[in-house]
């Protein structure tokens, strides 16, 4: 059953188009993420969803009922925003509660909820302390308890571990995924950060200029990535993209330069004609050196121009078919500057896109 | 051997710092009587005693009788301090056939001031409200031509309110005046209110409707307790702009209903008689003394609520 459906949703700022007739459905108990640079939708396609922002065109519906014209208050969400947002002037505990008030409920029921909420944050020392004298961490659990009392069904989260810091965000992201292995309701979760967005999604949806670029579960979008931009969004450091063309023959060689890549093993959507111009695309972290590159389907020997110790490992420079290309190694066994190593990589693990068009081919 | 070299030589400039103790330390001094100091600290005695002169003419003045008036000397303090003047400004000074003195003006203000600095800031908050957060259609032209309406000359629309006044039967009246300066504090107010509003957080506004709270809940329960030194500011805007109000209250109002400033202006400008100016001083400062104590008690507040309606964040 699916508890969010995005039907053909289409919204336009005056003559801007932000979101163009997308179409998501989101399964009952799913974490999706929405994932994109900025200004890709990605946050106006959650407000909508929230009934925050009017849509142009198209429908939302939410446990079935189509809401696209009711109130956000009547859609059955709870919602986190990236600023906290919680009202200065009242406790934590005013802050939880304002949203039962509204709704009228009785004076024992708030008070139930909002003590299981608090238990299940671990915030109930901070009850009577107000919104300024917490810390970062302890405002944006006092922001999705506010959603936790609600009682709903969908969560939506516009960015929320953004404004903390990187060790908070990330004990905050495994406790959101906590929360979301014991509650098991809906969550539909907004980022930029790919590394949120691989830890928590059930799927992702990449995001660019208004359009879903691609829908899947986080491991097919970082090992088959639909087109150029979606490959060089997911993973960091960034994907190697070589420039090249396509050799016809029984398996169909890449050729960049005086490097040819024998793309034996590649799954193509299908057969392309030779000649066409390509983008071979390698992650650097599939890259292997030394001994362990010796029974890589292909292998070059290169000589290494910049080395960048990371601590855990280290990436390096240098050039393969006369274009830039790093790849990641072990720090123990980092090659040094100007040394010259064999380098291999298994072209069934890499991707292949039309020059022209960014699609894979 | 270059690298031991440079060695030694980065180890003895180290020793010369360790071993320099005398130099200077700690914060560069100041001397009280440099020639900046005195420029600056000479400017602004100069530029206080020129605005403070006229203040303490008017109050040496009041405190006169008027045979030392006549000697003519009118930065010499009072020989005998006298408060006669000050009773008279008050309780006795005649405009017309009335010898009230400005006691009738005082409660007259106070019964203008009061309804229209509640009513245009209760209106004007809401408004700006509405237009920071509910984005009705046409809310751009609405402001606008609200906007619009703070720059044009007051002078052209006397006539017209008279009319309108007269119409509704406020002609002359107390209300109709409170009306006038509702209607006129109007495009300052809203400005200022949806600016700052604006600069609050959008989210809390979403949060708040995702919460379930409607147009007034979140006005009053979320957006009031925010706003205190806006709502100051504004106070402060209105309490002295109308009480020094001069035009409207002459042109709406008849005698028994002018306002301070209004009277005041009868008493000064008598033209019967003796030029008593011990008395007119003593009117005026008496005039001038309800926005004067609203400026010293909200001094800071008033800083600090222009600071935030001027700061974005």
């Amino acid at each position: 059953m699916a508890s969010v459906v995005v039907r053909d949703v289409s919204l336009n700022f005056g003559a801007v188009e932000v979101l163009k007739s997308l179409n998501i459905e989101v399964e009952k108990g799913e974490f999706l993420v929405l994932l994109g640079p900025s200004g890709c939708g990605k946050s106006t396609l959650l407000n909508c969803i929230a009934g925050l922002l009017d849509v142009t065109d198209g429908q939302i519906f939410i446990n079935d009922k189509n809401v696209t014209w009711e109130q956000p208050k009547d859609r059955g969400i709870g919602m986190v925003f990236q600023s906290y947002a919680l009202y200065p002037q009242m406790s934590v505990e005013g802050n939880l509660s304002f949203g039962l008030k509204n709704q009228r409920l009785p004076a024992a029921e708030i008070a139930e909820r909002v003590k299981r909420a608090s238990e299940i944050l671990q915030i109930e020392p901070l009850l009577k302390r107000r919104p300024s004298a917490l810390s970062g961490g302890q405002r944006q659990r006092v922001a999705i308890g506010r959603a936790l009392v609600r009682d709903v069904d969908v969560f939506l989260f516009d960015e929320p571990l953004s404004n903390l810091d990187a060790k908070l965000r990330n004990e905050l992201r495994v406790e959101i995924k906590r929360l979301h292995q014991r509650l098991a309701n809906t969550m539909v979760y907004v980022t930029h950060d790919q590394i949120e967005a691989m830890t928590l999604a059930d799927r992702i949806a990449v995001m660019r200029n208004g359009i879903i670029q691609q829908l899947d579960a986080p491991q097919a979008i970082y090992s088959r990535p639909i087109n150029r931009f979606v490959a060089g969004f997911i993973g960091s450091p960034g994907m190697n993209f070589l420039e090249g063309t396509i050799e016809g023959g029984a398996s169909p060689k890449f050729k960049a330069g005086d490097t040819a890549i024998d793309t034996k093993g590649y799954e193509f959507a299908e057969k392309p004609q030779a000649g066409t111009k390509a983008v071979f695309g390698v992650r650097p972290e599939h890259v292997m050196i030394g001994e362990m590159a010796r029974s890589m389907p292909y292998t070059s020997e290169v000589e290494i121009e910049i080395v960048e110790p990371m601590g855990s490992d280290t990436l390096a420079w240098t050039k393969l078919g006369g274009q830039n290309f790093t790849f990641r190694t072990d720090s123990e066994y980092a090659p040094k500057e100007g040394e010259k190593v064999l380098l291999g990589f298994d072209p069934a693990r890499a991707s292949l896109f039309d020059a022209a068009t960014d699609i894979r081919l | 051997m270059a690298d031991t070299a440079s060695l030694n030589m980065t180890a003895a400039s180290a020793d010369a710092v360790a071993t320099d103790l005398s130099g200077p330390r700690g914060p560069r001094p100041r001397p009280r009587f440099s020639r900046r100091n005195i420029f600056l600290y000479g400017a602004l005695f100069v530029v206080a005693v020129y605005y403070l002169l006229p203040l303490y003419v008017m109050i040496v003045t009041s405190l006169k009788g008027m045979p030392e008036i006549r000697l003519g000397n009118i930065f010499s303090p009072p020989v005998e301090i006298t408060f006669q003047p000050w009773v008279k400004a008050w309780a006795e000074a005649c405009t017309g056939l009335n010898c009230e003195g400005l006691s009738r003006g005082f409660w007259n203000s106070v019964q203008i001031l009061v309804p229209s600095v509640v009513l245009s800031i209760a209106v004007a908050s809401v408004n700006g409200y509405a237009l920071a957060n509910w984005r009705f259609k046409g809310a751009d032209i609405f402001f606008t031509i609200l906007i619009f309406g703070a720059f044009i000359p007051y002078q052209v629309m006397l006539y017209p309110l008279v009319i309108m006044l007269r119409e509704l039967g406020l002609y002359g009246t107390l209300w109709g005046l409170v009306l006038v300066h509702t209607v006129f504090g109007m495009p300052i107010l809203t400005l200022l209110f949806r600016n700052y509003f604006t600069s609050l957080p959008e989210e809390l506004f979403k949060a708040a409707r995702v919460d379930g709270a409607g147009f007034w809940g979140i006005y009053f329960k979320i957006m009031l307790p925010m706003s205190l030194p806006i709502f100051v500011v504004a106070i402060i805007i209105q309490v002295t702009g109308i009480w020094n109000d001069f035009l409207f209250g002459v042109v709406y109002t008849k005698p028994d209903t002018y306002p301070m400033t209004v009277q005041l202006n009868n008493i000064v400008n008598s033209v019967q008689g003796v030029k008593e100016y011990n008395v007119n001083m003593a009117a005026t400062l008496l005039t001038g003394l309800v926005p004067l104590i609203v400026y010293f008690i909200s001094g800071k507040l008033f800083v600090r609520g222009i600071a935030a309606g001027a700061v974005k964040g």
